[in-house]
């Protein structure tokens, strides 16, 4: 297994967010996780990301327990992930964003550059360079962050997070606010990462996205995990349809 | 050739003031760059400045080594020091660091051998003004090569979002600490060079009034790049020698001079020579100093 979480709970004052939730994903495997608002998605993210810390619980990444391990030390083991809301660096050109996502992959070059000749960081730069012309942001790279539109916000999130060579590339909400053929073309990008040996949680609420990239899904409600199968297997789940309904209802 | 010698005589003290400023102001860029709000560099300057006089006096140390010894010193404090203020942030940081430049102006007045309240006098004039001048090269040359470096950019990524920065690997309060750090050798080799250019040395040099204008110094030339705390700091040194013919009205239209910039080039003198990436950066609400 390349990722183990095992019982992770976590409290926000009265809200228990997320509550015992077991989730597995092995290498080259997308695994979907769905449910309404508030069910303890992103939570969930943030816990495995280190950016929380769980009140009860362990999570093993590729056997090791790193349970409290701090988020710069997760991404330097391969976990990178973008954000619901996107957490761009605004004031950065995308090109420089790319690169503060290659961080942990570069050698410290601040004594390198004390002498004035040379490129010291070419070789990252080329890579940077393709992978903005994988997500279809080259004629972007100069632009600040900020000014891009909002799909190209989180394309070059997804870039960021890449840069950094994960082993579990956790998205939260990627394709919200792209419109169907954006989506299509995120699709296809997921389709292509996991070819290439990365894992990935995916958690959207386009359910058509999930079940065309994921091949196991978990379902959250009020932060338990109340089903997790193949997509037909969701589709069909009682339990799935009464929490969307259910939420429906109240909202 | 006479006239520039003449001039230079004049004004040598002036001349190297505008050195040892733009070097403060250096001190704080550092860590604004990093967008964190610190006013401890008086403090570690009256560190460098104390030090390396007592040395020289009692020990006889030679000026480059005291000098060296004095940096080490604000260094070593500005450790764990750091380590303790960095979990906090904004007014907060400003205020905690303030406040430890409080306890060592205290410290100093309090202590037999710097002198108390009177401070140390008859420090030997050891400082030229080409030592402040090719320490000012050398530490823009490496703040300017670094601010290219991947810590030049993790500091950046620091600034604009550090939960974010936090993700892409980089172990935020290390980077700060570090940053910390530089900025006080940096204000603690100033604080040298100056104790060794004005015979005397006392507490209330290094309080409140100084840190904030260290700030000042930086924030009105502006952060974007290492060159605009020296403009502040050469503009706001020179000035006041300056506008001297105008006597009375000289402390208000200092005064004016401040406000206009701050009002019409808030991110400071040097956004003058890219007024288009400014607006951009403005329009897009990116993360200003601090
Ligand atoms: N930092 C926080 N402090 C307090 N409560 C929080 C915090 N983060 C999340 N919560 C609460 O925890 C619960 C789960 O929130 P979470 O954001 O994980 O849901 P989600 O499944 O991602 O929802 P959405 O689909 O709306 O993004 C919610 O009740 C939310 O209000
Ligand atoms: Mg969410």
């Amino acid at each position: 297994m390349l990722l183990e979480a095992a019982g992770v709970t976590k409290r926000f004052g009265g809200v228990v967010a997320v509550n015992a939730v077991d989730l597995a994903i092995s290498q080259r495997q997308a695994v979907g996780l769905i449910g309404p608002n508030g069910a303890g998605k992103t939570t969930l993210i943030n816990l495995i990301s280190g950016q929380l810390r769980a009140d009860a619980g362990a999570i093993r990444l590729a056997g090791a327990d790193v349970t409290g391990a701090p988020p710069h030390a997760l991404t330097a083991r391969g976990i990178a992930r973008t954000f619901q809301g996107v957490r761009l660096f605004k004031g950065l050109s995308t090109i420089e964003n790319v690169l503060v996502g290659r961080h942990v992959r570069m050698r410290a070059d601040a004594l390198r550059r004390l002498w004035p000749l040379g490129i010291p960081d070419r070789a990252d730069r080329d890579r940077v360079r393709a992978l903005l012309e994988r997500v279809g942001l080259t004629g972007r790279a100069e632009a600040l962050a900020g000014e891009l539109s909002y799909g190209d916000q989180r394309r070059l999130e997804i870039a960021r997070a890449l840069a950094s060579e994960p082993r579990l590339l956790l998205l939260d909400e990627p394709a919200a606010g792209m419109n169907p053929a954006e989506t299509g073309r995120l699709r296809d990008l997921i389709r292509a990462l996991i070819d290439e040996d990365i894992a990935i949680l995916l958690i959207e609420h386009d359910v058509r996205l999930v079940m065309g990239t994921c091949e196991r899904i978990a379902v959250l409600n009020f932060g338990r995990k109340i089903a997790e199968g193949g997509p037909a297997e969701i589709q069909s789940s009682v339990a799935v349809r009464e929490a969307y309904l259910g939420s429906e209802d109240v909202a | 050739m006479d006239e520039i010698g003449d001039f230079l005589s004049a004004y040598s003290t002036l001349i190297a003031l505008v050195g040892v400023n733009a070097l403060l102001a250096l001190s704080v860029w550092v860590t604004l760059y990093a967008g964190q709000l610190t006013l401890g560099n008086a403090a570690f300057m009256a560190i460098g400045a104390y030090v390396s006089a007592l040395l020289g006096r009692h020990l006889g140390t030679p000026f480059p080594i005291a000098l060296v010894i004095g940096a080490i010193a604000a260094g070593a404090t500005a450790a764990p020091l750091g380590l303790t203020v960095f979990r906090l942030r904004g007014v907060y940081l400003a205020i905690a660091t303030l406040a430890f430049g409080e306890v060592v102006r205290v410290i100093l007045l309090a202590t037999p051998i710097t002198g108390k309240g009177q401070g140390l006098n008859g420090i030997p004039p050891t400082t030229e003004v080409w030592h402040v001048y090719v320490s000012l090269a050398v530490v823009a040359y490496v703040l300017w090569r670094v601010q290219g470096s991947t810590v030049g950019r993790a500091w950046a990524a620091i600034r604009e979002d550090e939960t974010a920065a936090a993700s892409q690997g980089i172990p935020v309060r290390r980077y700060k600490l570090a940053a910390f750090v530089a900025g006080a050798l940096v204000a603690a080799w100033a604080g040298g060079l100056s104790a060794h250019l004005t015979f005397s040395i006392e507490p209330n040099d290094f309080a409140f009034t100084r840190a904030v204008q260290i700030l000042v110094f930086a924030v009105v030339g502006g952060i974007p790049n290492p060159l605009g705390p020296i403009f502040g700091a050469a503009l706001l040194t020179a000035l006041p020698e300056l506008l001297r013919p105008l006597k009375d009205y000289r402390d208000i239209l200092q005064g004016l001079i401040l406000l206009l910039v701050i009002i019409y080039l808030p991110r400071g003198l040097v956004t003058l020579a890219q007024l288009r990436r400014t607006r951009r950066l403005q329009e897009i609400g990116a993360a200003d100093v601090a």
